[in-house]
């Protein structure tokens, strides 16, 4: 991994302490993961300006916002996708469990296992159902044999409510299920390494409304057992899936709290504009 | 007046019609300077109307003719009193004919044979004669064909619509000689190919084990020309030792530059691994048998191999494996890079690292890609000549020995085809053989090559 | 949804010892395949490397020769010539008449004695009557003319000998010098080493380049331009297709046979010359041509088209007016491409008799010629060790030459590439 590419002001990190203003939330349990004054450039160009952002573990995190206003960008900084653009640059702190995730001693391979990722576009490796599936428990070394490997593989498929519909072709290519299959299959394979943070970039921009149904249920029922952060440009999918909502604005963190006070009450003129359907 | 000066005069009258059939077109526009469109097309037009009317049924005529007319000279030529004391016998008779005329041509300037002698003088008077018919032809059809066209020049006259015609069959004539030379390899390869297997089994060829052609076949009918020690040669060599090298190296090296290598090395790094392809081949011949081919001789000996050769298929094998790194490279670059970079990210995202993601999803996913790729290169490497000639030996071994000399296709058919043989001989036209089964087997891994790498682009498409 | 099968599994222990262990094994891996990546591309670069320096290291001795100094006194050899003999139109006559080998033999003898021959290269002789002819006043003098030693001599003076040049290398000791091999350039093939040179085979791969420059490049061009842009969607165009691409793979021995069966045996055509050779190779330049002009004329933005069919140009002056001269560049960068190609190859033109021993340089496309590449090989076959040195030589000359036709098209690209 490009270690070496990404800089990180240290004395950045050192402001950190007293600036650190916890982003407006109200839940006492510790946060998840912590993002304080993220900066994210691409050359010179500024992507991200200053995002502090706390993600929970029992709730659902939404983000929101124009296109272009840096809602990915900044998803991607949270598992250091990042990284495989050598021309982006990340100032600031994002912390799992008050590990700093861009101090050199962390290891990205263990940080992408732990903070998964499910992408806008369902990509299943041109392999069979199972083996997309065993393929993170593989290179991770997390089962102890084949036995424990079928379980790995049964069970994430059961908790992402693919098993009914493939237990019997697991031999079959992954990419000849359908696409919102393909997208649970997706979902599946960030399940099956045990993470405890699940981004997921517009995960349903890709599908058709049945698929969507099928997936923001999903969430639903995977709420709680990880901590979830999912980007999407539909206000309503926020609405119905999530407890938290962000709402970005060129590359600006404009306003996050509770989902039911940003829909209905929100504090800041440009998400009430945003919100009502005035630009987006 | 030589073909030659013939047809350069005829192409300069053809720009005097261009010139003559511009000036009058011209003319019809001046004299209604109004109308601002009386012609139809633009004078220059007329003028390539003229032109092409004028040369193109002459040299057409002139083609004709330089077939036409060397029987017609020799016909002339055998009514001269020299004619009859030619002798009977078909072959001397033909021999002499043909000396007389090399003379008569200024191809030889001194005859071996007297009576060859004689007969130049009533050949020069031929040829004469009938280059002169041949010539006042021509020009007499430059003449009526571009007056004829001038005639024609009218203003409604649709000059460039027809020039335009012209040009389109010129362009598909241009595009059918591809076809013409496809079909003229195949029909040359399997006309000779059939002369040979008239003379030889075709049985024995493809399954004999015993290559020693001899002109003449032995005591119990054997001729040596069992093909299945060079096809080995051939696999042994181009698809075996060559490959070995070529493909963990340009793999290897396609992977590092794709996936690890920053910009700038790529940029520098890409072109010189293009260079190993533009080298030429005797260059590459002569590296291995000067360099390469003593040194694992040696290395052979020390190691206790005594009987090793100085013409290895080890040290062609390797070296031609070295020539066809960069067409692995290459392909395997174009197949990695058109794997979707959702997959990469998929794997990354999982916490693979880097060769994980190259290992697992990268080159599975372009394996087609690349199989299709080295089908290619084994089809480059088996129709490779130089090095085999120079490195590889000319003992039809079957030997899975890499310090042994064997010998390959493309090296016999060199071998068979240099020297002065008769061309009806059966060694002459083995080759024919032999040029027959390359081209097959090339054409079939191109076609199954090309097959699986377009499937494979739609695949991801 | 239905309702999940809880499993029991524990969450995974990251900062475990085997995990640790685990994970410092794969970065490990990771490392090992990058340095094989790495590995691969010193390889194969570094054989590039080393073939070039073994061909420059033995291929820049073959432009040296060693040469003797052999004393001439002119007024008494030649019975007082004089200079006004070896100027103007009969120079050469007059030199001819002289019968300066004669002259050059019994002035070696003086020199070195009876055996004096042996150490003189046989043709050495000729370099006399150049320096005559170019600078005549040297007849009315005694003069210290440098002539080529013999093959072994040289050999053994560069230092790869048999032990008995060695020895004659010992006596001559402080005569031997090293001069610049002009022989090489401008000589053609011969059966003494000491003066061989490549011009024939040069002046040969010059004509034949010719033939297949004037042949495959109209050709390629109107047939790129017609599958681009005019051909319809049907059997003919695809069987054309199928043919270029096929073509483009044909083993070049295989054009060598078709030249063999078709030009020479059906058409007659005069053998060992560059009309044939040219011809051949036009029709393997021809799919590369063809290919890359196709892939230029594609480059071009329908826009253009779009633009000049506007107003009212036919679709011949679109392509003829627009189309070609903005694809000119990418074409002829393939075209050089594919030349350079068509000046290494070697095979097709033994298949047609270009292997001939060519002693004195062709004029004219029918004449017996042979070509650089074939001249490396056939000196490549060469039994004496002084071919050594002039085949590597000859590799120099041909790769030079290769590298100013892909620097002229790498040159091409960049100057007139357009990002549209």
């Amino acid at each position: 991994m490009h270690e070496d590419q990404k800089t990180l002001e240290p004395s950045e990190s050192v402001n950190m302490t007293d600036a650190a203003t916890p982003a407006k939330t109200s839940e006492s349990a510790t946060p998840k993961m912590t993002a304080r004054h993220v900066d994210v450039f691409y050359g010179d160009k500024q992507a991200i300006n200053d995002v502090s952002i706390d993600v929970n573990m029992d709730s659902v995190t939404a983000f929101i916002g124009p296109s272009g206003c840096g809602k990915s960008t900044f998803l991607r900084c949270m598992n250091r996708m990042n990284d495989t653009i050598p021309i982006a640059r990340v100032n600031g702190e994002i912390k799992l469990e008050g590990e700093d995730i861009y101090a050199s001693k962390m290891d990205v391979v263990q940080l992408r296992a732990r903070v998964g990722m499910v992408f806008q576009k369902p990509n299943p490796f041109p392999k069979s159902i199972y083996d997309n599936i065993a393929y993170g428990p593989r290179i991770h070394g997390l089962a102890t044999g084949k036995e424990d490997l079928d379980e790995i593989v049964e069970s994430s498929l059961q908790r992402a409510g693919l098993w009914g519909e493939v237990k019997d072709r697991l031999q079959d290519s992954g990419t000849a299920l359908s696409g919102g299959q393909q997208q649970r299959l997706c979902i599946a394979r960030a399940i099956a390494v045990d993470p405890e943070v699940i981004l997921m970039d517009e995960p349903c921009s890709a599908l058709d409304p049945i698929a969507t149904a099928k997936i923001e249920e999903l969430i639903h029922e995977l709420r709680g057992k990880y901590a979830i952060v999912i980007v999407t440009h539909n206000m309503q999918q926020a609405a119905r899936v999530s407890q938290k909502t962000a709402f970005f604005h060129l590359g600006t963190l404009v306003e996050y709290g509770d989902t039911t006070d940003i829909f209905t009450n929100p504090r800041e003129e440009k998400t009430r504009d945003y919100i009502t359907g005035r630009y987006g | 007046m030589t073909s030659a000066t013939l047809l350069f005069l005829v192409i300069g009258l053809g720009l005097m019609a261009w010139f003559f059939g511009r000036l009058k077109a011209a003319g019809l526009q001046a004299r209604d300077a109004n109308a601002r469109s009386v012609l139809h097309s633009l004078p220059n037009y007329h003028g390539w109307y003229v032109a092409l009317w004028a040369i193109l049924p002459a040299v057409l005529f002139m083609t004709v003719w330089s077939f036409v007319s060397p029987a017609l000279i020799t016909d002339a030529a055998l009514t001269s009193p020299a004619a009859a004391q030619l002798p009977q016998d078909g072959f001397a008779r033909a021999a002499i004919l043909s000396e007389a005329r090399a003379i008569a041509y200024g191809n030889q300037v001194n005859a071996f044979n007297p009576l060859s002698q004689s007969m130049v003088e009533p050949y020069r008077d031929a040829i004469a004669h009938y280059q002169m018919i041949g010539a006042i032809a021509a020009l007499l059809l430059v003449f009526a064909c571009g007056a004829y066209a001038w005639l024609k020049i009218k203003p409604d006259l649709r000059a460039r619509t027809k020039i335009e015609r012209v040009t389109m069959l010129l362009l598909l004539l241009a595009s059918l000689i591809a076809i013409i030379t496809t079909v003229g390899i195949f029909l040359s390869l399997v006309f000779e190919t059939a002369r040979f297997f008239s003379m030889v089994s075709p049985i024995d060829f493809l399954f004999g084990t015993e290559w020693n052609p001899k002109a003449v076949a032995g005591p119990r009918g054997e001729t040596g020309f069992g093909a299945i020690p060079l096809f080995w040669g051939t696999i042994f060599i181009g698809a075996i030792i060559a490959m070995i090298v070529a493909i963990p190296l340009g793999l290897m090296s396609a992977v590092y530059l794709t996936q690890y290598a920053p910009a700038k090395f790529r940029s520098w790094m890409k072109p010189i691994l293009e260079v190993l392809a533009g080298v030429p081949t005797v260059v590459y011949g002569y590296f291995a048998a000067l360099t390469v081919a003593p040194a694992l001789r040696d290395f052979a000996v020390s190691i206790g191999i005594s009987n090793a050769s100085s013409e290895s298929a080890l040290a062609a094998g390797i070296v031609m494996g070295i020539m066809i790194i960069p067409f692995v490279s290459s392909m395997a670059d174009d197949s990695i890079a058109a794997v979707p970079s959702a997959m990469r990210d998929g794997s990354l995202a999982m916490g693979a690292t880097q060769s994980e993601t190259i290992k697992k999803v990268l080159i599975p996913a372009a394996l087609p890609g690349v199989v299709g790729g080295v089908l290619l290169a084994v089809s480059r490497a088996i129709g490779e000549t130089m090095i085999v000639v120079m490195a590889a030996g000319l003992a039809a071994n079957m030997t899975a020995n890499p310090f042994a000399s064997v010998t390959t296709v493309t090296a016999q058919i060199v071998q068979l085809l240099t020297g002065d043989q008769e061309f009806d001989s059966p060694k002459t036209l083995a080759a024919f053989a032999l040029g027959l089964v390359l081209f097959i087997v090339t054409l079939l891994l191109n076609l199954i090559a090309l097959r699986v790498v377009k499937k494979y682009r739609e695949a991801y498409e | 949804m239905n309702s999940l099968t809880e499993t029991t599994r524990r969450p995974t222990d990251w900062q475990g010892k085997d995990m640790q262990k685990r994970i410092a094994g794969r970065y490990a891996a990771e490392r090992r395949f990058k340095a094989m990546g790495m590995a691969a591309i010193a390889l194969s670069a570094g054989f590039l490397a080393f073939l070039l320096v073994v061909m420059v290291g033995n291929g820049f001795r073959g432009f040296t020769q060693t040469e003797l100094p052999l004393q001439i006194d002119f007024p008494a050899v030649t019975g007082g010539a004089s200079p006004s003999q070896f100027e103007g139109p009969n120079a050469e006559a007059n030199l001819q008449a002289m019968g300066l080998r004669d002259i050059v033999d019994s002035s070696i003898e003086i020199q070195y004695g009876r055996e004096g021959a042996e150490l003189f290269s046989s043709g050495g002789w000729t370099a006399v009557g150049a320096k005559i002819l170019d600078d005549p006043e040297i007849v009315e003098r005694q003069a210290t003319v440098y002539l080529p030693a013999t093959s072994e001599i040289d050999v053994a003076y560069k230092g790869d000998g048999t032990p008995a040049a060695e020895e004659q290398v010992r006596e001559l000791k402080g005569q031997l010098s090293t001069g610049f091999n002009w022989n090489f350039l401008s000589n053609s093939d011969a059966t003494d080493p000491m003066q061989v040179g490549i011009w024939g085979a040069f002046k040969g791969s010059l004509i034949t380049m010719i033939v297949t420059l004037m042949l495959a490049f109209p050709v390629g061009v109107l047939a790129a331009l017609y599958l681009e842009e005019y051909a319809p969607k049907n059997r003919l165009t695809d069987l054309i297709e199928v043919s270029i691409n096929n073509l483009a793979a044909v083993p070049s021995i295989i054009f060598g046979l078709l030249g063999l069966a078709v030009f020479l045996n059906f058409f007659g055509m005069p053998r060992s010359g560059a009309l044939v050779g040219g011809l051949t190779l036009a029709l393997m330049t021809m799919p590369v041509i063809v290919i890359s002009g196709r892939n230029a004329v594609k480059s071009v933005p329908p826009s253009i088209r779009e633009a000049a069919l506007g107003i009212g140009a036919s679709p011949l002056q679109v392509v003829f007016h627009h189309v070609l001269p903005l694809a000119l560049p990418g074409i002829l960068t393939g075209t050089i491409i594919g030349m350079a190609r068509a000046l290494g190859e070697t095979a097709p033109l033994l298949m047609i008799g270009m292997r001939a021993f060519i002693a004195t340089p062709p004029s004219g496309i029918t004449d017996p010629a042979t070509v650089l590449p074939v001249q490396i090989f056939l000196w490549s076959d060469e039994v004496d060790r002084g071919f050594v040195e002039k085949t590597s030589a000859a590799i120099i000359v041909l790769l030079l030459f290769l590298l100013v036709m892909n620097a002229l098209a790498i040159y091409l690209r960049n100057r007139f590439e357009t990002r549209w």
